[in-house]
């Protein structure tokens, strides 16, 4: 539905966005995730048309959006960094304006806004100057704005950005609930956010694509994936389970950490085979004082940080085991 | 074009939105009255007509008119709602005649609400009407002109001030190049080719030619020739500056 050829963005000697391609198809959404400055927004800048690439082009729904960027724009629903919209405007003004340039007129336009007022929960401020909402309603108008034609397409520049948690939910609950019938793009920089509603993940950093894959494969690249948490009373067992551990193959390291759920040892594994069984009947047998064991499924996080972060040229200090 | 009466429609409604557009009309009302009577000495030339209103004109839309126009391009850049705009499905053309049509029908507006003066003069003496109509058409052209120039900076910059200074900078230069201060300076030195083309290219000049009552072709195509100009730079300039 949405095919991304190639595009390249240079600002200047800077180049922002350097060749990427990929394409999403009805029923997935995409998690465009990065680090700031990445080049999330200047890619999804191309695909609705407000920027003109350097190179390459965004086919949405069968139209390119260089050659042919009105029926492009037509599949589109674009929320903007940010979520801009007029300030003086109310939400009732702002939405029938949106209908009216997406072509709905007079008892259709109701309709439209009706509708969509409905979904995204805006009636409690319909009436209302955009500029008097919180941050949070301001957000909605902007994801309603998108939605009012039905776009085949929707790409959400950073739709949850500086929403509380409940806000957050929420929109995550109206974009899970569209899913089914809709390509869906979301940039973010939230971990949570990927693994709570995408089906899949791009990561791209300065300007490349550098992982493409769902989250869970994703998460199966951490070096937590199968890693076991050894959860203890205090670190007097752990000599004797550390060298009851290191001479099975299957172990790659055994680390300690403190955090807020207590001391801990944390077993990982060489290729990420599970090794819960191994650990549980040693446990058993040398009945050590274990108060969890816990299997890590992958932490996001982790991957994220290992493939985007640059090369240090310095060790950072280490935290204190 | 449905586009562009939308978007016509959107922007006129703003004006009225905010406390804008009544201080600019109060303003430019209170503004012509004070200009006509005072300084124009509008009773004592005991003459019917509404020479001293329109001769300020072109000076009251110098301050007047870029404050109108300013905001227009410059506010959709600085507020990030240009992204916004120009991903709908609109072509650049109907998104720049949208907003310049309702910016020049809103100083249409407080054009037309200056008609106690016509009253006035009408009320006092037997004016040739034929010629306050050609006038205020010639204001009105003048306002676009002046407008479109505006609009064409405000998509320059993201600061309404610059795009207020900038304007106002141009539009003097435009206006004052043709007054009778400016061209007496050249008469000394220059040819005549230089001074006939120096008062041609000015504003002053061919709105003074309309306000005597005779709506030459040449003044027509003058004032809609600067009206299209600015906005095709207008349409250009938004294209390459609308991402910085």
């Amino acid at each position: 539905m949405l095919e991304i050829r190639n595009l390249v963005k240079h600002f200047g000697p800077l180049v922002a966005v350097d060749g990427v391609s990929f394409e999403v198809p009805r029923g997935e959404v995409l998690g465009f995730l990065g680090p700031n400055g990445a080049g999330k927004s200047t890619t999804m800048k191309m695909i609705t048309g407000f920027l003109a690439p350097t190179a390459g082009t965004a086919i949405v729904c069968g139209d390119d959006i260089l050659t042919r960027p009105l029926q492009a724009k037509r599949h589109i629903g674009y929320l903007p960094e940010g979520a801009p919209a007029y300030p003086d405007m109310t939400v009732a003004e702002f939405l029938d304006f949106i209908a009216h340039i997406r072509g709905y007129r007079g008892y259709d336009a109701k309709a439209r806004v009706a509708r969509i007022v409905e979904t995204i929960h805006l009636d409690e401020v319909f009436n209302q100057p955009i500029e008097t909402l919180s941050k949070g309603f301001r957000r909605r108008v902007g994801v309603a704005q998108a939605l009012i034609h039905d776009p085949p397409v929707l790409v959400l520049d950073e739709p949850t950005d500086g929403l509380d948690p409940n806000q957050k939910y929420e929109m995550r609950r109206i974009i899970a609930a569209m899913r089914a019938e809709k390509a869906i793009i979301i940039s973010t920089h939230l971990l949570e956010e990927v693994e709570a509603v995408c089906s899949r993940a791009i990561i791209i950093a300065r300007g490349r694509v550098l992982a493409d894959a769902s989250p869970e494969e994703l998460a199966a690249r951490s070096r937590f994936h199968n890693a076991v948490r050894i959860g203890l009373g205090d670190r007097r067992t752990d000599p004797a389970i550390r060298s009851a551990l290191a001479p099975l193959p299957a172990i790659a390291a055994v680390e300690p950490v403190d955090d807020e759920a207590g001391h801990a040892l944390i077993a990982f594994p060489r290729d990420g085979r599970p090794i819960i069984g191994d650990i549980a009947d040693l446990t058993r047998m040398h009945g050590w004082p274990v108060s969890e064991l816990r299997v890590e499924r992958g932490r996001l996080d982790d991957v994220f940080r290992s493939i985007t972060a640059p090369p240090l040229a310095i060790e950072p200090p280490r935290a204190a085991a | 074009m449905r586009n562009t009466f939308t978007i016509f429609r959107r922007e006129l409604a703003g004006y009225f939105a905010t406390p804008l557009a009544y201080v600019f009309i109060v303003i430019f009302l209170v503004l012509a009255g004070v200009l006509t009577f005072f300084v124009g000495d509008f009773f004592e030339r005991s003459q019917a007509d509404l020479q001293s209103f329109f001769t300020f004109h072109p000076w009251l839309y110098l301050i007047l008119i870029p404050a109108l126009s300013m905001r227009l391009w410059a506010e959709e850049r600085r507020s990030g709602t240009i992204e916004l705009f120009l991903t709908l499905p609109v072509r650049l053309s109907e998104a720049v005649l949208g907003k310049f049509l309702a910016a020049w029908v809103f100083a249409g507006i407080a054009l037309a609400l200056t008609f106690p003066f016509w009253i006035t003069v009408n009320f006092l003496g037997d004016p040739d009407n034929g010629v306050i109509f050609a006038s205020y058409l010639g204001s009105w052209l003048m306002a676009g002109a002046i407008l479109a120039i505006g609009a064409a900076v405000s998509a320059a910059t993201k600061s309404q001030v610059i795009a207020f200074v900038v304007s106002a900078a141009l539009v003097f230069i435009l206006i004052a190049a043709g007054t009778p201060a400016v061209l007496g300076l050249l008469q000394d030195w220059a040819p005549e080719r230089l001074i006939a083309a120096v008062a041609g290219a000015s504003i002053f000049g061919h709105f003074t030619a309309i306000t005597r009552g005779v709506i030459d072709l040449r003044d027509l195509v003058y004032f809609l020739s600067i009206i299209a100009g600015f906005l095709a730079a207008n349409a250009v300039l938004v294209d390459l500056k609308k991402a910085d």
